[in-house]
């Protein structure tokens, strides 16, 4: 557990490599999940152009939801937007910031998608077949057939073992002319992303500087806060649980003492810890209807205090508050992934 | 376990170190693309001299971007040189220095695609296969010049027909081509080595205190930065962790103001008694929860230190 730990804290100190190896996971996931896909053009007309565009187009819109979705930030970014201003005002910067980082990130799988489809070129080669510029490549001196039958002849090009227009425009001669296209295409895509994204960060230390950093810490600041705060009612939560059982117990044992009208049978002092443990239940039919009583009858919300004070009845204030984590356990590092 | 926190805190400590993986692991991101990559000219004349040259050129284009983006030292430079200058003067020996060696570590996958594109010859072939004398080859002597240039621009695909799968001269030309692609690309290799190999030995003739001055204080921008970092975070837990517990106490208090039953303070674990400060009830929880999301406390613990 130690190890684990320890390499978690490394991943999660230097947070900017964390967030590249992440977003490199996601680029090779969408690599992986396109040769895994099983691309079957339909080589009919008007089926080509949508089935092509389609490949080429809906999955990058899925994952860059699948992006956000997955990214547990996108909650902390709704919750800060909607939450009413109290006495804490709202900072629309620290907002926008949260909003660029996340779409940022989840950009990337769809950016590859796209890139890794346009290289590849079948889905190109699908969707546009038909418009393949016959006169230039083929022998537009065919004279038998008529537009419609062009159409379906071209369709069939991505299909190699059942297409027929030979004489018209040879297979191989197509196929190259559109994934030569389709490969332009798909590196010009590419340097104009990372031109983008090259832009995106070299002039933001250019102009507004010291607001980015303070957006940065702001937004860093509400999510450890938020993390914080749960942590806090998770044990807060534990002792409470804990002390409402505890008093079930008690309540129980006093019940059944109260009912069977059994004297108490003092426990020898020296018992110690292990006869306390047993919080007064000490025998199995005593146990079966506690445990029945669980089940049907849970104890309420409501934590009273002990009957009795203790020491000298001076029921004045309290302890003075000590903060839980300062002795009683190590503090986690907490670094944002904002 | 001890030996591996040791290696991945070297790793981490020296910048330069982790700059070096960086480009190795991009030069060799570079060789796997251009061997995944599906190279297939369109052996038509206009065509085949735009493709090959744009794919000798326009990946090493996003592969030196690519480092660039992904060198973080990169934004400490741009920071260092846009920073006005406040109280501390601005060096620009130091930022001369952080300019180059960037610069130097993202050249090295661009030069290792073109290096690799050369040696392989496709694209050479493809680009320059319409500009090669047909004079010289036997086959395309005697053909007309109009086919000549279709013809040629054909070579470098060899499925075309039956006529052009096993012609001589086509072999000649693609052997040829190869033959220039690759002298070109070794020479390009060896006057790059030979060039680092002098700067990295001469260097040290020529004004070496100032690149030690130069290299030291790159570094510690570098570290400042990220302990500058740290501190920030450190900071906001910290402030996050007062915020709340001050969050936590003011519920306690108004709770005992407006419940007429005081809780009494009583014989209680001291543990447990310090981790429910006070809020024992569903309702309170509740409430509890509620105000937080509805009004969440202001950003200012300095009540929360004088208490």
């Amino acid at each position: 557990m130690d190890k684990f730990r320890m390499i978690f804290q490394f991943f999660q100190s230097n947070q900017e490599s964390f967030m590249n190896g992440i977003c490199g996971i996601m680029a090779l996931a969408s690599t992986q999940m396109y040769s895994a896909f099983d691309f079957n053009c339909p080589c009919l007309p008007h089926y080509n152009l949508a089935y092509g565009l389609g490949i080429l187009l809906v999955p990058p819109f899925i994952l860059f939801l699948l992006g956000f979705v997955l990214n547990n930030n996108i909650s902390m970014l709704a919750e800060e937007w909607r939450r009413p201003q109290g006495q804490r005002g709202k900072d629309p910067a620290v907002l926008r910031y949260m909003f660029c980082s996340m779409a940022q990130r989840a950009m990337i799988a769809p950016a590859v998608w796209v890139s890794v489809t346009l290289l590849d070129g079948k889905c190109i080669t699908c969707a546009f077949c038909t418009s393949v510029p016959v006169e230039t490549l083929g022998n537009a001196s065919h004279p038998h057939l008529s537009q419609g039958e062009i159409q379906q002849v071209l369709a069939r090009i991505p299909c190699k073992d059942i297409y027929n227009g030979q004489q018209l425009i040879a297979n191989e001669v197509a196929v190259r002319y559109l994934r030569c296209i389709s490969q332009a295409l798909g590196w010009c895509f590419v340097l104009l992303m990372t031109t983008l994204a090259f832009l995106v960060r070299s002039l933001r230390p250019c102009f507004s500087q010291a607001a980015f950093l303070k957006s940065r810490y702001w937004s860093h600041y509400i999510d450890i806060e938020r993390k914080l705060f749960d942590e806090t009612c998770a044990e807060h939560a534990r002792s409470f649980a804990k002390v409402c059982i505890q008093q079930f117990f008690e309540g129980m044992s006093t019940d059944l003492v109260a009912a069977r009208c059994h004297l108490p049978r003092k426990t020898p002092a020296d018992a110690g810890e292990a006869a306390e443990k047993l919080l007064g239940i000490t025998d199995q039919g005593t146990m079966n209807m506690a445990l029945k009583s669980w089940h049907r009858c849970k104890p309420p919300l409501h934590l009273h205090p002990p009957v009795l004070p203790a020491g000298n009845g001076w029921a004045g204030e309290g302890k003075p508050l000590k903060h839980p984590s300062a002795s009683q356990r190590e503090t986690a590092a907490y670094y944002s992934w904002v | 376990m001890d030996r591996f926190r040791m290696i991945f805190q070297y790793f981490q400590s020296n910048s330069e170190s982790v700059m070096n993986g960086i480009c190795g692991l991009l030069a060799l991101a570079s060789v796997k693309m251009y061997t995944s990559f599906d190279f297939s000219c369109p052996c038509l004349p206009q065509y085949n001299m735009a493709y090959g040259l744009g794919i000798m050129f326009i990946p090493p284009i996003v592969l030196f971007l690519c480092g660039l983006i992904l060198n973080r030292q990169s934004l400490v430079m741009l920071e260092e040189w846009r920073r006005p200058p406040g109280h501390r003067k601005k060096d620009p020996a130091v930022i001369r220095y952080m300019c180059s060696s960037i610069m130097q570590r993202a050249m090295v996958a661009p030069v290792v695609w073109i290096v690799v594109t050369l040696l392989d010859g496709k694209c050479l072939i493809c680009a320059f296969s319409g500009s090669v004398d047909p004079e010289k080859f036997a086959g395309f002597a005697n053909v007309s010049t109009a086919q000549v240039q279709q013809l040629l621009a054909k070579v470098p695909c060899k499925d075309e027909d039956e006529l052009m799968r096993n012609n001589t001269s086509r072999k000649a030309v693609s052997r040829y081509l190869r033959c220039w692609s690759q002298a070109l690309g070794w020479s390009i290799l060896l006057i790059l080595i030979i060039a680092a190999f002098l700067a990295r030995w001469l260097r040290p003739c020529f004004n070496q205190a100032t690149l030690l001055q130069a290299r030291h204080w790159s570094n510690y921008i570098d570290i400042e930065q990220k302990i500058f970092e740290e501190t920030c975070c450190e900071h906001s837990r910290l402030f996050a962790h007062k915020c709340i517990l001050h969050f936590f106490e003011s519920m306690k208090q108004e709770i005992k103001l407006h419940s007429f039953s005081l809780p009494r303070e009583g014989e209680r674990a001291e543990g447990e008694e310090d981790f429910l400060q006070g809020i024992t009830d569903q309702d309170q929880v509740n409430k509890l929860l509620k105000t937080w999301y509805h009004e969440k406390p202001p950003l200012d613990v300095s009540q929360a230190h004088q208490r």
